[in-house]
Formats: C-alpha cells, structure tokens, sequence
C-alpha cells in the first residue's frame, strides 16, 4: 500500500469561548488606574457585554485547538480554482510587523510618513508596469471593492460624456462579484454567452453593443482558464460603441510578464493582492484590490492620491473629478506591503517565471487526468483547468463526493460547481508553487479517487472520513438559522 | 527563486507531457497583439536580508516612531496588543486558509468567525452580526443600503455631521451613482446631532448616527430612536471606538436597528489606516436583508456540532445582481483577531479597559480647562474631545513633537468652522506623566 | 432528482412555463410551484411571500423561493390580488417539497379569468419539460 499523506490524527475537542472560563478570570492586563476616577452621568451608563471571562492559557488553548481544525496553503496543496492559495512568504509578514510601520496613524502630515508613502507610491507604479497600464489606486479593500470602484469610474465617465448609460455586458463565465458590483452602480447586467470554445464571440458582443451600455467586464484570463484571444476585436467594438472595458484581474497570476492589458485594449483593471501576490487569505480576508486605469480615466481615480514632487510624496485631495473616497484610509496597507515585498524579492524575471511554471503546472494536470474526468473545453489552458463529473454520472457519484473525498487524501478540494457554464465544475488551480512531486500526488490521489468512484461509489457518498466533522447539514442550518450562541 | 519549486530537468519532462518546446509555448493562446512589448521594468530581486535592509531604511523615513504618543484617535486608536494576539492570529492554518467554503476543513476559522459574531452581537446589544465588512466606513455605506431595501420604496437616507467625514465621503461615493439621496442633519452647540430638521423630510428611508461621535461625544440614542422611528425610519448607528461600549449603553438597549463601526481597536494594529475590520449587526427581523458572510451552527452527520456559511443566497456568487451587497472577500483574519481581544478581554476586562478610557479623558479634559483651554462641546465624551486653545497652539504642538508627543488633529480641515479647534485622544497607553507633560507645555 | 415519468403533475390544473401552477377555487385561486420546481431547487430553506393586498399583473413576480445554494422567483400565473399567504410556510417550508399541491403558496383574487388561456395543460406542461 502506498503512503497516503492524510492520516487520522489525535484531534482535541474545545467548546465555544462563553462554555468555559470563571467570572474573575482575565486573559490580558488591564494597567492600574494612575488618575482619580471620574464622574459619570448614570444615564448613559451600561452593565458591560457579557463576555466569558477567561485566562490567557485558556484563549491560547482555545485558538490552537481550533487552528488544528483548519487546512491552509502551509497544510498542504490548496488547489482552490479561481481563489490562487500559492505559498504566502513568510518574510511579508514579517516586514509588515516592521513597528514605525505597524503603528503608524493614517492621518498625520503626510510630511511624518514619507516611508508608508513612499511604499504607495512605488507600489502604485510596480502595479502599472505589471499590468501595462497608466494609473492606479490602492485604496479598494479586495476584488469586489475594486470592482465597484471600476463602476463608479464608468458611471462618472458616462455622466462627464453628458450620457449616463443604462447596461453592461458581463459574459457568462464571470465571477458573481460582477454582476453585483455593477449593479450598485445602477448598470444592468446584460449577460453574453461565451461562444463553443470557451471564449468570447465578436459578433455576439458586436450585436449587444448598443448607445445604452456602458461597456463590458471581461475576466481575462477566464474563469474557465482560457485567454480571451478575441479581447481585442471585444475592445475595440466597445470603444467604437462609446463603451469602456473593465477587466477583472483575478486571474492576472497566469500572465505577469506576458500580456499587455493596455494592448489589450482593457481601460480598467482591479488586481486582487492576496491571489496573484501571495499575500495571505487569512480565511476570507483582508484581501486589496486595487484598480490599476489607463491615462484619461486617471482623473477619476479615489481621492486621496499618493503623488511625488520635489518635497517628496504626499497626498493629492485637489481631484474634482474623483469618484470619491472608497475606503476610510489609504486601504488594506498591511496588506498592500506584504505586496510591495513579494514583488520586491521576486523582481520581473521571477514574477514572469510564476505566471509560467503557474501554467504549466495547470497544463501537467490537464493532461494527466483528462483520461479519468471529463474536460470540456480540451484546449491549452492557463493557470486553472476545469472539469466536470459526466463520466462519474453512471456511478452515481458527483463532484461534490470527489471533492469531499480528496480531503481524506490529504487535499483541499478544488473549486466546485464554478464557474456555471459546466455543469459538475472541478475547477483545479494549482499554483507555481507546487512542485513537480506534489502534483504527481495529487494525479495520483484523484485517479484514485475515480477509480474508488467506479468500484466503491459508498466510501465517496460518506467523505470525507477522516476530518473532524462528517459532512454537515447545510439545509437545516439554512432552515432555522443560528447566528449567535 | 525559493518559492518556485521547479528544477530545470522537471520542467522539461512537464513540458513534454504537455506536448510543447518552451514555458513560452505555453502562451501560445495569448495573440501577439496583446503581448508585452519588452520585459517588465521592475528593480532586481533582492534576497531575504536584502529586503530586510531595504526596509529599515523605509521605516527610517517615518518620523513618528514607536516610542512616540500619538494623541490623535479619530478613527485608529492606540491601545495595548496583548503577545497572545499576535501569535494565535499568525497560526498558518488560520493565516493562510481561504474563504471556509469546505466546511469540514475549515471548522476552526467557522468556530472562532461564529464566536466573533456572537460577541460582537452581545456588545452592540444586537441579534446577530456578519462575519464582516470591509472597515467602518464601507460598513456605513452598506447599511445605509441596507435602510432603503428595508423600507422597501423609500429614496432618502439621512446621516449626522458628527459621523466621522471620512465616512460620510465614502457613503457619498456609495450613493453617487444611485437614485437615492443622501442627506447630512447639523450639528447642535453641544456636539450632538440637530435631529429637529427630520419632522420635514418625507421619504426617509433610513437615518444614521455614530456615538461616540467625531468629537467624542456621547450622543442621546434613546431620544434619536424616539425622533426616527417616530418618522419610521431605521435607525443605524455607528462607531469608531466600540471599547465605549464597555461603559456605556450598547446600541441595541437604546434602540438600534442596525448597528455598524470599525473594530481596528480590539487588538489590530494601526498599520497606517488598515486593514481594519467593519462590525455589521443588525435585529433578526432584517437579516435577510444584510449584506456579507454569515456563519451559523448546524449539526455533521453523526449528530455533532459544527459550523457552515449560512443564507449564502443573499450573497452575490448567487444571487448575482440581486444581492444584498457585492462583497465577497472581507476581512476573516481581522474578525478573528478582534474575537480573540474581545475573549482576552472578558467581561470584566472590558469594563475595567473603558472606564479607564474614560477617566484618562476626563482628567486631560480638567487639566486643559486649569491651564486655559476651554472643551469645545459641553456633552459627555468617551475618550476623545475638542479643544479650543487660548492661543496659538502650534508653536506648542512643535514644542511636544520634540518630546515625542503628537498632540491633536485640527479640525479646520473636516469642518470649516472648526478651525483650530484640535480633537485629542487619550486612551490606556498614555501616562498621566504624558498628559501633565502636555498641560505643562500648555501653560508656558 | 426525479426523470420526468417520475413527476407527479395532477389534471385540472393550469401550469406556467415558470412551473407553477394555479387551481380556481370558486371567485378565488390558488398558486404552487410544481413537482418539477421543487424537485430542481432541492431542500427549499426559505419561502419569501407577498404581502394580503399586494397587486401583481399575470407574469409577474410575486416571492421567491431559496434552497440552500439557488434562488428562484415566482410568477403570478394569473393576475390579481394576494387575499391569503400559506403561513405555514414560514416555519416549515420544507412542507413544499414534500407536497407542492397540497402546500400552496398563495390565495388570489383573479383580475380576469380569461388569462386562464395563456397557461398550460398538463399534456403542454409535459411537452415543455421534455423540451
């Protein structure tokens, strides 16, 4: 028998913060009052939440115990299509605990930060040139927000063009932050069908284009992994309709090096820091996304803007025609240095060498298992391949068994059910960072996997086996839901 | 490259697998048309210690160093990190996991973002709380949206100028694009909210106030519920030091509907305004129209207890267009964060932490008035307030900035009428020596 | 999920291309979803119901339904007041899955009757799932 990597493990149970812990116990030092105690109007006083009180090795016991409960991209291979878990440098965090840094206020003289604006500012231009376009805003807290700042631009560009406009193209494959972004802006998403091969139809675009769309958001590479290949001819109906072309840059990560969005033709682009530049998720967050634009959208960028003149860096407030503030700082900046270092120590050959070994490793896998899962789209694909469960269909077996399954190899799953266009989507992005070794592993577990489908259907209905809790009951939390304890 | 795993005879075997020559084989789909013209213009690598140097010389750009006061809060407060904070928040399987969207790994960052809530809602004196916005100000923008789909037809939402301006700037960029107006209500002599203009607005969908507010003060919650759902409209209120609640009266007993803020002050550091974390709570009865991620309890198959992302359909990977909010991403590790601090606090703690909040405050505030300051609104303050110096105060600001003290954010460039009226902040961090070294300089 | 000989799609009643279906009770009718309908979205978590008095024209929407991972709306087969909403479902509305005839969703007040001939009989319902 081969050596499986998942293997079960001795697991502690801890209940909820407020089920232990005595009255009396305090789990940080509250210092001693060193001035007189003060009066205090009885009517606006309170009795105080009702927190457990607990001592420090009972928080520290806690939290580990739950930690141990969790998988991250330091667990193990994470290939979570869409969501790019690669391995989060240590050395980020590290500088981003530098103490001037980490205590720094946000709303000194800027005269008092040059260092924190300094890190902006040369950010603001690493981001540029990677994307190839002119202008960028780091306020933007993740890819939704980014997004949503995209919008707004569109919105204040039409209005400045006298014309609001009323709709926007959002193709099929995209990510439902899309839609929902440009419907706060007031757009209505007019969706477009991506043509048999995965990729967007000029002439479908050519015949949604109308003086009442606002332009288009395309997701480049897409979420079924592939190059939009007909981004220019996409472009350049758009602008030719008056339109603008928003890219969704999620997936920037397959082509760092490469592409040129500029050439491509797109006028705005958000980047999301925590996939293409490893800064840690950190289980749903703090993510940055900041919107990169080309030169005559600059003006509407969020105020404030990190500029440099002969006195040195400082915060531009003077835009008239700024979409406005989006954020209530200068955005995630513990997130936006942890950026700044990866690129630093990564330099241009090395980022272009991650997009390459990135899709690379997404092609190994493409052609590993496409014996064993249906691929839908068979054509060379970037950083994420997409298949679904049709062959498993006769056994009775879904994607979501094979997912659930593969944890019980010592995996996290793959993206599941995404992007919508395949139905049984297993969407398997596996990052540069994984090494020849692991993905062979990994082939191997999900062969394993199918043929367990084939032969043993039972063992994959009741995945995972070997986590701490079997598979939870989702409805009945939906049903009657309990938010609090 | 360190996290580039391949060697040079891997590649070649992968690249054989997959039937091309190159790594640039693989970019065959990418049309010459878009391509980069030259390599990407970026400095050299720099190795570890390289980084580390480099770095060193950016913090030396920072004038304000650790070992300095700063008495400003307005939004981002100093208060003590206990080490435990920083080491469970660097745990990697909390640190470097994703969205909890497979459960059954994920049920320590689902346990401790459902502990979170549940705090979160006990302090607030709400039903239930979200696992998270953005940070306060996009939690503002957010709940005002939240307003107008509750009252369903209604166009107009009304929020306080004691709402901290950068707020109220991004709640207007929210709204900038939208059918719906937002309106701001003045402020009184006192330092609270003038709520006598609502009686005229019709429409109203929502009104906003943040307590305590820009200045520090202690609005009279009671008295705006009274005035808003008398209007019936929500009444959303807003924070930026939730510590206050500690002492005073949550949101919630003074009748809240939707309760909203940035937690930046239980345990993340101030990291130059981000990244913070924005408290969401609201009533039961409108959860369905909150925004962003909520965790819930339920049961595995063998009938024990877990957690799971719940009322995922008012989420936009569903519903698309027709969700409560776009937000996906939001701010996990922060959440978790702010629920270890509001563990390590405790009960006791908490109000222990707040009271001395409070009496620093009031003891600066005397100490001020003794050396011939005047308090600029006469309501009660949490542990933030406004001065107005009888004379010049730069030349003293300039004094103190030698002795490593950053007294006062002026005013005059959120509220025109404000100027030189200076908001200080005091909270535990600051010794009574700091302070009576302040009122001494003032007195010169 | 069910193959379609295996749906439960009674006579008498008039179906939409949305899969619902409407029964005339005397001067009132009542609206469901059908067996199709319920069988697609799965374990339903959550009925969201119109409010007695609201008015919607023939097509138009008038609630949703949620399971745990989709949404869907529902039409008004006929248009027409809202005079009751199955209050049961707001505790249980797994009750729609386990019998979406039985389980209504709401009593109406029909504008007009004549719209009964736009909606489908049962065989035309069948042809439209067989596509």
């Amino acid at each position: 028998m081969k050596t499986v990597l998942a293997t079960g493990g001795l697991i502690l149970n801890e209940p909820l913060l407020w089920e232990k812990g005595k009255r009396g116990r305090r789990g940080m030092d509250v210092p001693a009052s060193d001035v007189p105690a003060a009066k205090i109007d009885p009517e606006f006083m309170g009795v105080g939440p009702d927190f457990p009180d607990l001592s420090e090795v009972d928080i520290v016991r806690h939290y580990t115990r739950l930690s141990q409960w969790n998988f991250g991209v330091d667990t193990g291979m994470y290939p979570l299509g869409s969501c790019t878990m690669k391995y989060n440098p240590k050395i980020n965090d590290k500088i981003a605990a530098t103490p001037e840094i980490a205590a720094s206020h946000p709303m000194l003289p800027d005269r008092l930060c040059q260092g924190t604006l300094k890190i902006m500012y040369e950010l603001q231009g690493y981001l540029a040139t990677i994307t190839g376009l002119d202008a960028v805003s780091l306020q933007p807290a993740a890819g939704a927000h980014g997004e949503l700042t995209g919008m707004l631009i569109f919105s204040a560009y039409h209005k400045g063009r006298g014309a609001a406009r009323t709709k926007i193209l959002i193709p099929d494959t995209a990510h439902g932050t899309n839609p929902a972004s440009a419907a706060l802006c007031g757009l209505h998403p007019v969706p477009v069908q991506s043509g048999p091969d995965g990729i967007l139809d000029p002439e479908v675009i050519a015949r949604l284009m109308d003086q009442e769309t606002a332009g288009i958001m395309v997701t480049n590479p897409n979420t079924l992994g592939l190059f939009e290949e007909n981004i220019k001819e996409v472009s350049r109906i758009v602008h030719a309709g008056g339109g603008l072309v928003y890219g969704d840059g999620a997936n920037m990560n397959a082509i760092m090096g490469v592409a040129d969005l500029k050439k491509c033709g797109l006028d705005i682009v958000h980047l999301n820091l925590h996939k293409t530049f490893s800064t840690p998720h950190g289980g749903g967050g703090p993510g940055a996304g900041p919107v990169c634009v080309v030169d005559h959208l600059k003006k509407y960028l969020p105020v404030p803007r990190v500029v440099k003149d002969d006195k040195g860096y400082r915060l531009e407030y003077n835009r008239p025609d700024s979409v406005g503030r989006v954020h209530a700082f200068h955005g995630n900046f513990g997130i936006l240095i942890r950026a700044y270092s990866y690129i630093r120590c990564m330099g241009a050959e090395n980022l272009k060498k991650a997009s390459q070994l990135a899709v690379l490793n997404a092609n190994y896998i493409k052609e590993k298992l496409k014996g064993d899962l249906h691929l839908p789209y068979d054509r060379p694909c970037m950083h994420e391949c997409v298949f679904s469960d049709q062959k498993q269909h006769e056994f009775k077996v879904s994607t979501l068994d094979m997912a659930k399954r593969l944890m019980d190899f010592g995996y996290h799953p793959p993206t599941i059910y995404f992007p919508l266009v395949v139905s049984g989507a297993i969407m398997i992005e596996p990052t540069e960072t994984e090494s020849k070794d692991d993905l062979d592993l990994f082939i191997e577990a999900f062969k394993e996997i199918v043929r367990e489908a084939r032969e043993n259907p039972e063992i994959l209905h009741e995945a995972p086996h070997l986590c701490k809790v079997k598979r939870l009951d989702e409805t009945a939390a939906a049903r009657h839901p309990c938010l609090t304890g | 490259m360190r996290y580039l795993p391949h060697t040079s005879e891997e590649i070649e075997t992968m690249l054989r697998v997959v039937g091309v020559d190159s790594l640039n084989d693989l970019f065959s789909s990418v049309p010459e048309a878009c391509r980069r013209d030259g390599e990407m213009d970026l400095p050299l690598p720099m190795t570890e210690w390289e980084l580390n140097d480099h770095v060193r010389g950016l913090a030396a750009l920072m004038d304000i160093k650790p070992d300095y006061k700063v008495l400003i809060g307005a939004g981002s407060y100093d208060h003590h990190i206990p080490a435990i904070i920083p080491a469970l928040t660097s745990r990697s399987e909390f640190l470097t996991a994703y969205t909890p969207y497979q459960p059954e790994m994920a049920q320590g960052t689902l346990q401790g973002i459902f502990e979170y809530q549940t705090l979160t809602a006990r302090l607030l004196g709400m039903d239930v709380a979200n696992a998270s916005i953005y940070d306060g100000a996009s939690a503002l923008a957010e709940a005002l949206l939240m307003g107008i789909r509750i009252s369903k037809k209604r166009k107009k939402v009304a929020i306080s100028s004691a709402v901290h301006p950068h707020y109220r700037q991004v709640a207007r960029t929210y709204f900038r694009p939208t059918e719906f107006e937002l309106l701001e209500l003045p402020v009184l002599e006192n330092g609270r909210t003038d709520l006598s203009g609502l009686a005229g607005l019709g429409e109203l969908a929502a009104v906003a106030i943040q307590s305590p507010n820009f200045f520090g003060v202690i609005e009279d919650l009671p008295a705006a519920a009274g005035a808003i759902h008398s209007r019936d409209a929500v009444f959303i209120t807003c924070f930026t030091e939730p510590l206050a609640y500690g002492l005073l009266k949550n949101p919630g007993s003074c009748g809240a509907d939707i309760v909203c803020g940035e937690g930046q002050s239980f345990g993340i550091p101030r990291s130059f305004g981000g990244p913070g974390l924005g408290m969401f709570a609201c009533l039961e009865q409108y959860v369905r129209s909150m925004p962003g991620r909520l965790i819930g309890q339920t049961t595995d198959l063998e009938g024990r207890r877990g957690f799971v992302l719940t009322l995922s359909t008012r989420e936009q990977h569903i519903r698309r267009e027709k969700a409560t909010s776009n937000i996906c991403t939001n701010q996990g590790l922060c959440a978790m964060t702010v629920g270890m601090y509001m563990a390590a606090l405790g009960g006791t703690g908490i109000r222990e932490l707040a009271r001395l909040n409070y009496d620093k405050a009031e003891y600066f505030k005397a100490g001020l008035v003794k050396a011939g300051a005047k308090i600029c609104f006469d309501s009660p303050t949490f542990n933030e307030f406004v001065v107005e110096f009888a004379e010049n105060f730069k030349p003293v600001a300039k004094r103190l900035l030698k002795k490593k003290i950053v007294a006062g954010l002026d005013l005059g460039g959120y509220y025109p009428n404000l100027k030189e009226k200076y908001l200080f902040c005091v909270t535990e961090t600051v010794s009574r020596e700091i302070i009576d070294t302040l009122v001494a300089e003032v007195k010169k | 999920m069910k193959e379609i000989n295996e749906l439960n799609l009674p006579e008498g009643l008039h179906y939409t291309k949305d899969h619902e279906w409407v029964r005339v009770d005397g001067d009132t009718a009542i609206v469901g979803i059908s067996d199709y309908a319920q069988d697609q979205l799965g374990d339903i978590v959550y009925v969201e119901m119109p409010e007695v008095g609201n008015e919607f024209s023939q097509g138009e929407e008038f609630g949703t339904l949620e399971s745990v991972k989709a949404v869907s709306e529902t039409y008004l087969p006929l248009s027409g007041e809202i005079v009751e909403v199955n209050e049961a479902l707001a505790d249980a509305p797994e009750l729609v899955n386990k019998d979406p005839y039985e389980n209504w969703l709401v009593r109406i007040k029909p504008a007009d009757l004549s719209e009964l001939s736009a909606l489908l009989s049962v065989d035309e319902y069948l042809d439209l799932l067989n596509g």
